[in-house]
């Protein structure tokens, strides 16, 4: 039993920071109908930015974890700006081999940059807690509790602020939004910021239960099988998903050792051979 | 400009369709098989591994380039290759075993990824083929009894009629001629029902159905072929690589592949092998360039990841059509020099084309 | 029994029927025009028959044959064609190609015959070709042959897909909106045609149209559609003259 829950709280925790990039995946999907393969990278990104702003600039940790979103929501609306913005409207495999592409550059620079050697961030956090006879680092439990509190800031967001319904409105109608004088360019680049800054806090969040290198990146691909469990359709969905291949892990680690690697993935096949749209979709069919 | 007259539809039918044709083909395979006499060692060695990737490129070009379904996993296909290839002729049996059987054996594999993924399109589809590449890889490290696990496997030299194929250039050869004809299996497939039947699921499923084309019938055809086709590739990758681990094959190389048929231009056989020929040369310049530069740049790790990802960027961002059509352009250019009219190239302003139902 | 018979046909889109209880039938060799304001469920209507959409419930009859009992790819082979309101060619293949698709219904060569264009491929094709080039005769297409759709004007693209629909030698044809987007010439000259394709090519018509100048011209039948119901259905003057047709089109619907 207590095993059961250690495994459960370690999933959860993991599954949270998958659910985060999913999050960023299904915001870009939603507003403009293009798959970032490039997401995870971003995450790692931000966990490099972090760690050159704290660990090498010295900055003090609160400071630096605000200053870290700010660069990558910049970075992520110059990456639309200057390059995702001229594929709008080319089929898709046009923008999936387009964000893979900058995928490869995002690793390989952060490579030259920062080099292969792992670093590390020193958290402000740390120590473990033990309750119901389990014990469970802190750090896990602060992931937990920031994810859940963006979850919370993003949903009011979205409800009530102008610019969270201008890009509902975006997501579900661009030329509708268009003509409603709804700055359709301008919004797109928000969400590309908004889901660069959400993938960076993942990275953050990230940091001090692995070490930071650039092949971080490929993590990206396990929130994508999130996002695709979750449906790709709806924000609920990626976090859920998300939890749900975070939850996948530590058991099939732990039960089944064989296919600890693929587990996911196998799962993830499983829904999409059932549900080729997957699990939580909406009805994606062309008008004639 | 050339005007062909036409005198019968058969000629339409001819794979060359004009003597201009026949003649610069003909110089080309005539080139090619001689090059053994004239290069050496390594630059034999070097084109041997464009024509292995022309072979895996011509594959996915079936799939992805006619019949548009995005793979991101045909790496697998190439393990399955070359793995099966390695095993049956360390089992002692000769090429003539091994190479059908990793045909074969990959063609199973792509039947097998392939029935339910003619249900998917889009990106779940680009998805599942990535994640069955990865499952791939990770069961290729699991089954040590057959291939050695992440301590790798060697292969030994391809065997036919009892002899061993030792030297680079019967290795080149034999790719070559193998290779030759695979590119003639695809376009005869091109050139018939079956062909149309792919470009026509490609560019609206919708209408290929009401013409009465199946089009999971088609997907699953096209899926089965290519995965037969790369596996072939995968075989001869085996001889080339001569020492097989999986990570070879990962997702680097399904990217490579699939870079490779974008910028040689998706939806033709020319791009294939346009696409094969600018990635060989790449791979040598940089590796070549690496050797020249100061090694405080030559020497970072990652250059080539770079360079391959800035190129693969710009190229979707600024030439979406790829070379062969910048090649077209520049022909059609020459050709009616005078009155070319920018706007014939022109790229139609394109909005964003909703799947989603308004 | 009739040539084409809908019976009790309906089907609903998030709860709202976009075609509710539609029932009509059709005779072999006449022309048929179904009219009705935007939105109205006409395009449904076509496919449902394409099968494209599952219906709720109804029965679709087609010389003996039950559609609801076939899939979407079944129904060219029936001898039913049809085009799209907004045109669906094969963007990036030629005039040719996208007819010789049109074929396909035709083709009885086994893959690897094809794999290795054996000479019965070669006959085939050959075959093919004729009946293609008798289509780009009758249809005036010659010059575009080897052209890609992708850079052809909008009217000639509607001509293709005609064209393509001729292709498959149907004994039905469903025309969605034929005279859409096209200029008073190229619609008269659509006119003609529809009626040549009645008369010299023995084929059934039914299209959906908005101009009633064309409808007039050609059809034997009008119905008409209004907000997924038959509003009425007769000779074209009757039914332009239907006092809910007209309250429809002026826009005071219920
Ligand atoms: N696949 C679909 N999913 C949801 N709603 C649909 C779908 N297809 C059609 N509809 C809806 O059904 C109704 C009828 O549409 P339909 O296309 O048949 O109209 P129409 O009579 O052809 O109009 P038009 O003259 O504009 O072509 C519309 O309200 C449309 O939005
Ligand atoms: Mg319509």
């Amino acid at each position: 039993m207590n095993e059961f829950l250690q495994l459960l709280i370690v999933g959860i925790s993991q599954g949270c920071i998958y659910g985060l990039m999913a999050l960023g995946f299904v915001m870009i999907y939603k507003a403009t109908e293009m798959v970032n393969f490039a997401q995870g990278d971003m995450m790692m990104l931000g966990s490099f930015v972090a760690w050159t702003l704290i660990m090498d600039l010295g900055m003090p940790f609160w400071l630096g974890v605000p200053a870290t979103l700010i660069v990558m929501a910049l970075f992520g609306a110059l990456v639309d700006i200057l390059i995702v913005r001229r594929v709008i409207g080319q089929p898709q495999f046009a923008v999936i081999i387009l964000t893979l592409g900058l995928g490869i550059i995002f690793r390989a620079a952060a490579g030259m940059i920062w080099g292969h050697v792992p670093l590390t961030i020193d958290s402000p956090i740390s120590g473990f807690s033990s309750f119901y006879g389990i014990v469970i680092g802190n750090e896990r439990l602060v992931i937990i509790a920031v994810t859940a509190l963006l979850i919370t800031i993003l949903w009011t967001y979205f409800r009530y602020s102008k610019w969270g319904v201008a890009m509902k409105a975006t997501s579900q109608n661009q030329l509708a939004a268009y003509y409603s004088g709804i700055p359709v360019r301008v919004i797109i680049s928000a969400v590309w910021a908004v889901a660069a800054a959400i993938s960076a806090l993942a990275g953050i969040l990230l940091a001090p239960i692995t070490l930071i290198e650039p092949m971080n990146g490929l993590l990206g691909i396990k929130a994508f099988a999130a996002a695709v469990i979750g449906g790709f359709g709806s924000m609920p969905g990626a976090i859920l998903g998300g939890l749900i291949v975070g939850i996948i892990e530590p058991f099939a680690a732990a039960y089944i050792p064989a296919v600890k690697g693929s587990m996911v993935y196998i799962v993830m096949l499983i829904v999409l051979a059932l549900r080729p749209q997957g699990l939580f979709a909406q009805i994606h069919k062309k008008k004639l | 400009m050339r005007i062909l007259f036409k005198t019968n539809y058969k000629q339409d039918l001819n794979l060359a369709k004009h003597s201009g044709h026949r003649f610069w083909y003909g110089l080309l395979i005539l080139v090619l098989l001689a090059a053994p006499l004239i290069l050496d060692g390594y630059y034999i060695g070097e084109a041997t591994r464009v024509l292995i990737f022309a072979m895996a490129g011509l594959g996915l070009m079936v799939v992805t380039g006619f019949t548009g379904q995005v793979s991101l996993g045909h790496a697998a296909f190439l393990l399955i290759g070359a793995y099966t290839n390695a095993w049956f002729l360390a089992q002692g049996f000769s090429s003539f075993i091994a190479l059908p059987m990793a045909a074969l054996l990959s063609m199973i594999g792509g039947l097998l990824v392939a029935i339910p993924a003619a249900r998917m399109s889009g990106i779940y589809l680009a998805i599942a083929t990535l994640v069955f590449a990865i499952i791939v890889e990770d069961v290729a490290g699991h089954l040590s009894s057959i291939t050695g696990g992440n301590r790798g496997m060697m292969v030994d030299v391809p065997m036919l009629f009892g002899y061993q194929i030792w030297q680079s250039w019967e290795l080149y050869l034999f790719v070559l001629i193998i290779l030759v004809a695979a590119t003639l299996i695809v376009l005869n497939i091109l050139r018939s029902p079956l062909g149309r039947a792919m470009i026509a699921v490609r560019d609206s499923e919708v209408s290929s159905q009401a013409l009465g084309v199946n089009p999971m019938k088609i997907k699953v055809f096209a899926f089965t072929v290519s995965a037969a086709i790369t596996g072939l590739a995968g075989a001869f990758l085996a001889h080339y690589m001569l020492f097989l681990t999986p990570q070879i094959f990962g997702i680097l190389l399904s990217i490579q592949l699939l870079l490779m048929i974008v910028l040689g231009g998706l939806g033709t056989v020319h791009g294939v092998f346009f696409g094969a020929v600018l990635i060989g040369v790449l791979e040598t310049g940089i590796s070549i360039a690496k050797d020249a530069l100061p090694s405080s740049i030559g020497g970072l790790p990652g250059i080539e990841p770079l360079v391959f990802g800035v190129i693969l960027v710009s190229v979707i961002a600024f030439e979406p059509t790829g070379i062969y059509s910048r090649w077209v352009k520049i022909r059609s250019y020459m050709e009616f020099f005078p009155i070319y009219r920018r706007k014939s190239f022109k790229r139609q302003r394109v909005y964003l084309k909703t799947e989603r139902l308004k | 029994m009739s040539f084409l018979e809908i019976k009790n046909l309906s089907i609903s889109f998030g709860g709202v029927k976009a075609v509710d209880d539609v029932s009509f039938s059709i005779e072999e060799g006449s022309v048929y025009a179904i009219i009705g304001p935007n939105g109205a469920g006409k395009s449904t209507i076509f496919n449902l028959l394409s099968r494209f959409y599952e219906p709720l419930s109804g029965q679709l009859n087609f010389s003996g044959n039950e559609l609801l009992e076939l899939g979407a790819k079944d129904i060219a082979r029936l001898g039913i064609a049809r085009t799209f309101q907004n045109l669906e060619l094969f963007e990036h293949a030629s005039v040719l190609q996208n007819l010789l698709v049109g074929r396909h219904v035709h083709n009885n060569q086994s893959w690897w015959r094809q794999m290795l264009f054996t000479r019965s491929v070669v006959e085939a094709e050959l075959e093919h070709r004729r009946k293609v080039e008798e289509v780009i005769d009758f249809l005036e297409l010659a010059h575009y042959r080897n052209q890609m759709i992708s850079g052809l004007p909008y009217g000639v693209r509607k001509k293709i897909e005609l064209a393509r629909a001729l292709c498959i030698e149907p004994k039905l044809l469903l025309l969605d909106e034929p005279s859409s987007g096209l200029n008073p010439e190229e619609t008269e000259e659509m006119g003609f045609w529809i009626e040549d394709i009645r008369r010299d090519l023995n084929i059934t018509v039914v299209l959906i149209e908005h101009d009633m100048s064309l409808v007039a011209e050609v059809s034997d039948r009008v119905l008409a559609i209004v907000n997924g119901r038959v509003a009425t259905e007769g000779s074209h003057a009757f039914v332009q003259s239907h006092p809910d047709v007209v309250s429809a089109y002026l826009g005071d619907v219920k």
